[in-house]
């Protein structure tokens, strides 16, 4: 009994972390109106990845103003120290230093989300696992050899890659070896909300443009009516 | 009438310039056959877009920079900080595909009922001019964002030139400027996309417009209503295109206008086909992308090229793909202008090479597998077969006769009036009534004893029905 439930769960894995080359990803909870996830969003980018990563296409007025966050609070708890309102997401990293230490300038990220799309980051941040091998001593199950360390490494703490086999053939499962500081479900949450403050940078106006479509299309509707009660009566005559 | 400033003004005007010969020639007292149906919309729709795309334009042109070290961050500028940029830039990149999609269609129903043909040779040739010009400028233009596809699709486009032989090379290295894609080939396509390729499409809709405003517009049964006239000397099956179809075509505006607004609110990279998701990352020339692909609406062009083994042959049938069409009005040799009067080879021709237009598009976009190809070339020979074979199987089919006088069109209420009167005969055929089985104490199932079921016999019959219908419309 004990075997097959074992067997079951391998199966049901098997399925979620797909065989072979391509790997599953796991679904982010994208929530742009979550301005609670926004605001955590933001000060996790800003403690964990603004140190490589630039997001040079926003301001801080604007992250401000669309999460609903004070001015002042945002200065005082999201903004890195001296960091003035109108300043763009500038990381202080210089581009040399950036390819002497990691062989390529860390990418902005005002367009990653948009670009790779929210699941790929959702999982990409979580699929770090310990590699002897790899000059860094991590490596990526989603992206291979990547070039960045994981800089979550403290929070999540250590996996390790273990490869499992199945009838449908083998895949890598990730195991964690080490807890670190959060608790998995919290560094999910974590993860999330990174992925989703990224969403919203990668297109800051979403939100509003979705709220703008319904008025424009209603609007449409109304010139709809009209214009065809209007070809209804020039063309009665023609027959 | 009171003499006022106005008037006077009005009249000093018009005695100097022929403002009301011109409106009247060309809208009030021109006359338009009656019967036209959906497919006629698409011309005017693709003023109204290409309205959209310079107006939208010029707003861009002002916030973005045709420099390789500034051009992607200020399309990003624009999405951002510009007011309302986001939603001149989506116009405008919506506006392109919906470009492309009006065309295809204004296209396709020159396919259908021989707008080519005698007389209108000129307005299909003007036609084909545009819409090479077009292609030139949705080209160029998605060479500016400066994105990872724009920079290697024009890189692999550009390389094509390269496979002529003899001039070749130079002749690629003389379009783009430069050994590689660079700022040069930048600045050179964005002076090209918002002065050069513009003017000559202006032009170009003009000289169309005119000239199919000489000969007259065609219509779905193909005949000339310029043949019968009453005694005031107008068509007796047209009607002045003022007021008649300029309010028609405002409700063929709305309805676009609709599916338009839906794009750009809330789908404006329409699942990375109006905008490539891999173009959101800055172009570099270090990292070729995995898989390069065009935008949708060159993809079938694409398709035919990878198709060919060898690069000059499949450049040279790319190139050929577009220059049949230009012979179009002389490979066709039927009597008949419309796909209504003509035999049963045509409407399966038809039919054929449009599953071999959208499946080559199709395969345009995807990696170029073993099987892919194979499809492709499938696909290419039945394209090619459309046009090459028309002058064998126009002429050899049978066609039917034509009517001297319009046929009636049908209207979408008078339609749906019908469809309304059948509604109840149908789902009479297609269930059945049987007794419920009773499940004691269940409360939906207490009041009737009887329930509809689908009744598999029944819907056999009407399956079977339609399916002669639509062979009997192939023949």
């Amino acid at each position: 009994m004990k075997n097959l439930t074992a067997l079951l769960l391998l199966l049901s894995l098997s399925f979620g972390v797909a065989a072979a080359e391509s790997v599953e990803l796991q679904e982010a909870n994208v929530h742009l109106s979550d301005n609670a996830s926004l605001q955590r969003g933001a000060k996790h980018f800003v403690t964990y990845c603004l140190g490589c990563h630039s997001i040079k296409h926003i301001r801080y007025l604007r992250i401000a103003l669309d999460t609903g966050v004070d001015q002042k609070k945002m200065l005082k708890d999201i903004a890195p120290e001296g960091a003035s309102i109108y300043d763009q997401l500038h990381s202080a990293m210089n581009k040399h230093d950036a390819e002497k230490w990691f062989g390529t300038q860390p990418p902005d990220l005002s367009l990653i989300a948009r670009s790779r799309g929210a699941n790929w980051l959702y999982s990409y941040l979580k699929s770090y696992y310990i590699d002897p091998k790899s000059p860094r001593g991590v490596n990526n199950l989603i992206f291979e050899d990547t070039a960045m360390p994981n800089p979550l490494w403290q929070l999540q703490g250590e996996q390790y890659a273990e490869p499992r086999k199945t009838l449908w053939g083998e895949y890598t499962q990730l195991v964690l070896k080490e807890p670190g500081t959060l608790s998995e479900g919290e560094f999910d949450i974590f993860v999330n909300d990174l992925v989703n403050f990224l969403v919203y940078v990668s297109e800051p106006v979403q939100l509003e443009r979705q709220r703008m479509g319904k008025y424009v299309i209603f609007f449409i509707l109304m010139f709809l009516v009209v214009a065809y009660m209007l070809k209804k009566e020039y063309w009665k005559d023609v027959d | 009438m009171k003499r006022n400033r106005i008037t006077e003004c009005n009249e000093w005007i018009l005695e100097r310039f022929p403002l009301a010969k011109l409106w009247n020639e060309h809208m009030t007292h021109y006359y338009a056959p009656k019967n036209f149906n959906f497919w006629y919309f698409f011309g005017s729709l693709a003023l109204l877009v290409l309205v959209n795309q310079i107006l939208t334009g010029i707003f861009l042109t002002m916030n973005y920079k045709p420099d390789a070290k500034l051009a992607f961050d200020s399309v990003e500028y624009i999405m951002r900080d510009v007011n309302w940029g986001w939603l001149i830039r989506y116009m405008h990149s919506t506006g392109s595909s919906a470009f492309f999609i009006v065309v295809y269609l204004h296209m396709f129903r020159g396919l259908l009922y021989g707008s080519f043909k005698h007389p209108r040779e000129l307005v299909w040739i003007f036609g084909m001019l545009l819409f090479v010009a077009l292609m030139a400028e949705a080209f160029m233009g998605y060479l500016l964002p400066w994105g990872q596809m724009s920079y290697w699709g024009a890189q692999v486009i550009i390389s094509l030139f390269s496979a002529i032989p003899v001039i070749g090379d130079d002749l690629s290295l003389w379009l783009r400027g430069d050994y590689v894609v660079s700022d040069a080939t930048l600045n050179r396509f964005f002076a090209f996309h918002v002065i050069a390729v513009p003017l000559a499409l202006v032009m170009l809709v003009f000289l169309h417009i005119v000239a199919l405003h000489e000969v007259g517009s065609n219509n779905p049964d193909g005949i000339e209503i310029k043949d019968r006239k009453d005694p005031w000397g107008h068509p007796v099956d047209g009607i002045p295109f003022h007021p008649y179809y300029t309010v028609k075509d405002l409700v063929g505006v709305g309805v676009f206008l609709l599916f338009f607004a839906t794009v750009i609110f809330y789908m404006p990279e329409m699942g990375g086909y109006f905008l490539e998701h891999a173009n959101f990352i800055p172009a570099d020339p270090m990292k070729t992308p995995e898989h390069i692909a065009p935008v949708w609406y060159f993809t079938p062009f694409y398709a035919i090229l990878r198709a060919i083994p060898d690069k000059f042959a499949g450049v040279i049938a790319m190139g050929g793909a577009i220059v049949v069409l230009f012979l179009l009005p002389w490979l066709d040799r039927s009597p008949v202008k419309s796909i209504r009067y003509r035999g049963g080879i045509y409407k399966k021709a038809l039919c054929l090479f449009v599953i071999s237009f959208l499946a080559l598009g199709y395969l345009g976009t995807q990696p170029a597998t073993p099987t892919a190809t194979i499809f492709a070339r499938i696909f290419t020979t039945i394209y090619f077969g459309f046009f090459l074979l028309m002058p064998i199987y126009t002429r050899w089919e049978k066609t039917k006769p034509v009517p001297t006088r319009l046929t009636k069109a049908h209207s979408l209420e008078e339609q749906l009036h019908t469809l309304e009167e059948q509604l109840p005969a149908l789902i009479e055929e297609i269930t059945e009534l049987k007794p419920v089985a009773t499940e004691i104490g269940h409360p939906a199932f207490k009041s009737s004893a009887y329930t509809r079921r689908p009744n598999p016999a029944g819907i056999m019959n009407v399956a079977s029905r339609l399916a002669r219908k639509v062979k009997g419309s192939l023949d």
